[in-house]
């Protein structure tokens, strides 16, 4: 971990300087106009913005589910630095206990649908407690392994197991005993998942200002030395495992209700991989960079459906091309590591500190070339 | 949860007597397909050793082989459909036709991958979290070209060689394409070993998987010995690529590359990664266990026989079987 001071272009640390800056007040006076705007999109239907080949509001739940996952995502490789290549399987997960408590295909106690949210949560977090504890010992390279196994694992069961139905799946997800949808349009679906966003970003935001998030960007930034210095790098691990399992779930089941049906066919290893490019993209470890990055893989294939066919191509390279130049991503991460030290730092020179913590994917970036 | 357990009977059923009955079947197969595994998983402990790097995007250098086997087959007048009848002389020299063009194609998408994906940022010095994250769009991108330019649809099988019973062992048939593929796997891997054990470039793969500075300073190319570890694992696809379609003909499929890469990639763990004598043994390992579980619990938990395999192993024994060992083979 080094201070870097001028090294970076002038205009983008002054904005980011800027924003921290401002009081708590004037950063909210800001943000609340922008996040009544995002709310109204759909309802807006801006012309240059709005898709052609898709419903427009479908869309932007799709954008926001994404937006959703990376964020959970985000915790595991941004903040804690484990690669997880199996992140759809926390996502399967979620779906199919919503699909489990709402569908009538079912035969289990059905519940009303917002009831399957926390519950979803609630077992994605055991599946991460059960995934988690044999496996996150593992380090690096041989966790993103397992982590895709165990992904896989979850998908083969859910083609293979009975009750989970494979192919022919659940459907009516999310609807009322007399069979009604839960939400009548994507539009409501898309303000739901909005509003799930804005509290899990709170709530993640204030886990990153605390003990644990610290914790986490120790064990990011060197697991030895955190060791060594008293974290308890397994607990903290499994910690962000199951954070990042539950956010997951919420979002399969958000997914499972607005469409209403759940088989085996949308939890695939690509899927992941998507998840996955949304985080790296945008600049694991940055908030508003998976945001970003979410909104890059979900959006741009439904707004440019011409592209559609090349998609998953465009994805490997650009995925190629952004790690040569840019391995932090578009917005790497400068992890306000230490929140009282800021504050501090402030007092004492009236100004932003000037911390870099960079993101998990450049740790060993530091001095070389960029 | 229990009127859902009840109502549906167990999740998993085991099957003894299949296993039993099926033991030697089991056995034959498994060995031949384990050949299959080694020789790709060889290509994963080499670049491991060499580079410390997960080559995620090994499996597509396999599927690429694939597809070159079947264009060759199809370049030299073979069409899908009936088994064609041809003397030993042309089959053995078609099928060497076919193992150098699969070998060619396997070798220069693996060399091309190294220069194009993983030199650049070795120049930069990354850190190893953005090769697997590369490795991942590069797989990515071969797997999606290949679907743009074969379509969707595995290529209809071309068989040059119909599996005939040639003895039985313990009751099990034994066919041609098993002795093939189990003398080939072997055979494979004495070249392998032999290169990397006893020649002037071997001595160079191992000085750098020990210590590349070392290396560079005792007058190793470290470049040069990185782009040949790649060209061999590619070479070694290439031609298990051509085994593999002898035993599965359809297996020509832009996405096949990514079961049978983990697969490989388990076996190489298993045996110890980084270890040439691991990789045969995890191999035959992983192909013998996989079909044994097949018997046991159906042929649908195939796969993830393997899966829990790689988890188990890498849970319990990290370093495999063998351990880690290409940098301190034998001088």
């Amino acid at each position: 971990m080094t201070t870097q001071t001028v090294s970076a272009p002038p205009k983008r640390r002054s904005i980011r300087e800027q924003w921290n800056n401002l009081s708590r007040p004037a950063q909210w006076a800001i943000l609340i106009p922008v996040v009544v705007l995002i709310y109204f999109l759909p309802v807006l239907n801006p012309p240059l913005i709005a898709t052609t080949g898709t419903d427009f509001p479908n869309a932007m739940f799709d954008v926001a589910r994404y937006a959703l996952v990376a964020i959970g995502l985000n915790v595991v490789v941004g903040q804690a630095g484990l690669l997880d290549l199996g992140y759809v399987g926390f996502f399967a997960v979620g779906a199919y206990v919503a699909a489990l408590f709402t569908s009538p295909n079912s035969s289990l106690h059905h519940l009303p649908y917002l009831w399957t949210l926390p519950l979803a949560m609630v077992i994605t977090m055991i599946f991460g407690i059960v995934l988690g504890t044999p496996t996150l010992r593992l380090r690096g390279d041989y966790l993103a392994i397992v982590t895709l196994g165990f992904g896989e694992i979850i998908r083969l069961v859910a083609d293979n197991v009975g009750p989970l139905r494979g192919q022919s799946g659940f459907q009516g997800v999310g609807t009322d005993s007399a069979g009604k949808p839960f939400f009548a349009n994507a539009t409501q679906w898309y303000w739901l998942t909005i509003t799930i966003i804005i509290a899990i970003l709170l709530l993640v935001g204030n886990l990153e200002r605390s003990r644990v998030g610290r914790a986490w960007v120790s064990i990011r930034e060197d697991e030895d030395v955190a060791e060594i210095m008293g974290v308890a790098v397994f607990r903290f691990k499994i910690w962000a495992f199951v954070i990042g399992a539950a956010i997951g779930g919420l979002s399969g089941a958000l997914y499972a209700g607005k469409l209403g049906f759940v088989n085996n066919q949308s939890f695939d290893v690509i899927t992941s991989m998507l998840f996955l490019a949304a985080v790296v993209l945008g600049g694991a470890g940055n908030k508003v960079g998976v945001l970003l990055g979410a909104i890059v893989v979900a959006y741009l294939p439904l707004r440019f459906v011409q592209l559609a066919d090349y998609n998953y191509l465009i994805f490997g390279i650009a995925l190629i091309i952004l790690m040569i130049f840019r391995p932090q991503g578009l917005l790497g991460a400068r992890q306000r590591l230490l929140a009282r030290g800021r504050q501090a730092y402030q007092r004492l020179l009236g100004r932003g500190e000037q911390i870099s913590g960079d993101s998990a994917l450049s740790a060993d970036m530091q001095g070389g070339p960029r | 949860m229990t009127p859902f357990l009840a109502q549906t009977g167990s999740w998993i059923s085991f099957d003894v007597h299949g296993l039993a009955q099926q033991f030697w079947n089991n056995t034959v197969d498994g060995l031949a397909l384990g050949g299959i595994y080694a020789l790709v998983a060889l290509g994963y402990t080499l670049v491991y050793g060499v580079l410390k790097l997960i080559n995620f995007a090994h499996s597509e250098v396999f599927v690429v082989g694939a597809f070159a086997t079947w264009l060759t087959f199809y370049g030299l007048g073979f069409r899908p459909g009936a088994t064609p009848v041809l003397s030993v002389f042309e089959i053995i020299l078609f099928l060497a036709i076919a193992c150098l063009a699969a070998m060619a194609a396997s070798g220069g998408t693996a060399v091309l991958l190294e220069r194009v994906a993983y030199r650049p940022l070795r120049k930069r010095n990354a850190p190893r979290l953005v090769f697997l994250i590369t490795a991942i769009g590069a797989s990515f991108a071969i797997q999606q070209g290949l679907r743009l330019v074969f379509g969707l649809n595995q290529q209809p099988q071309i068989r040059l060689l119909q599996p005939e019973t040639l003895f039985r062992l313990f009751g099990a048939a034994v066919t041609n394409i098993h002795v093939i593929l189990f003398v080939a796997a072997v055979l494979l891997w004495f070249v392998a070993d032999y290169f990397v054990n006893r020649t002037r470039l071997g001595r160079g793969i191992r000085a750098v998987a020990q210590d590349p500075d070392t290396a560079t300073l005792m007058g190793v190319n470290k470049e040069r010995v990185i782009v040949i570890t790649f060209l061999v694992g590619g070479l070694l696809a290439g031609a298990a690529a051509l085994f593999y379609m002898m035993r599965i003909p359809q297996g020509a499929i832009y996405n096949g590359g990514f079961l049978l890469g983990i697969k490989a990639f388990t076996a190489a763990v298993l045996g110890g990664i980084g270890n040439l004598r691991g990789a045969l043994l995890g191999g035959f390992i992983l192909g013998l266990v996989e079909n044994y579980g097949q018997s046991l619990f159906g042929g649908e938990w195939k796969d993830i026989v393997a899966f829990v395999v790689l988890i188990v192993v890498l849970m319990f024994r990290p370093t495999g079987i063998l351990g880690e060992s290409l940098g301190k083979a034998r001088v």
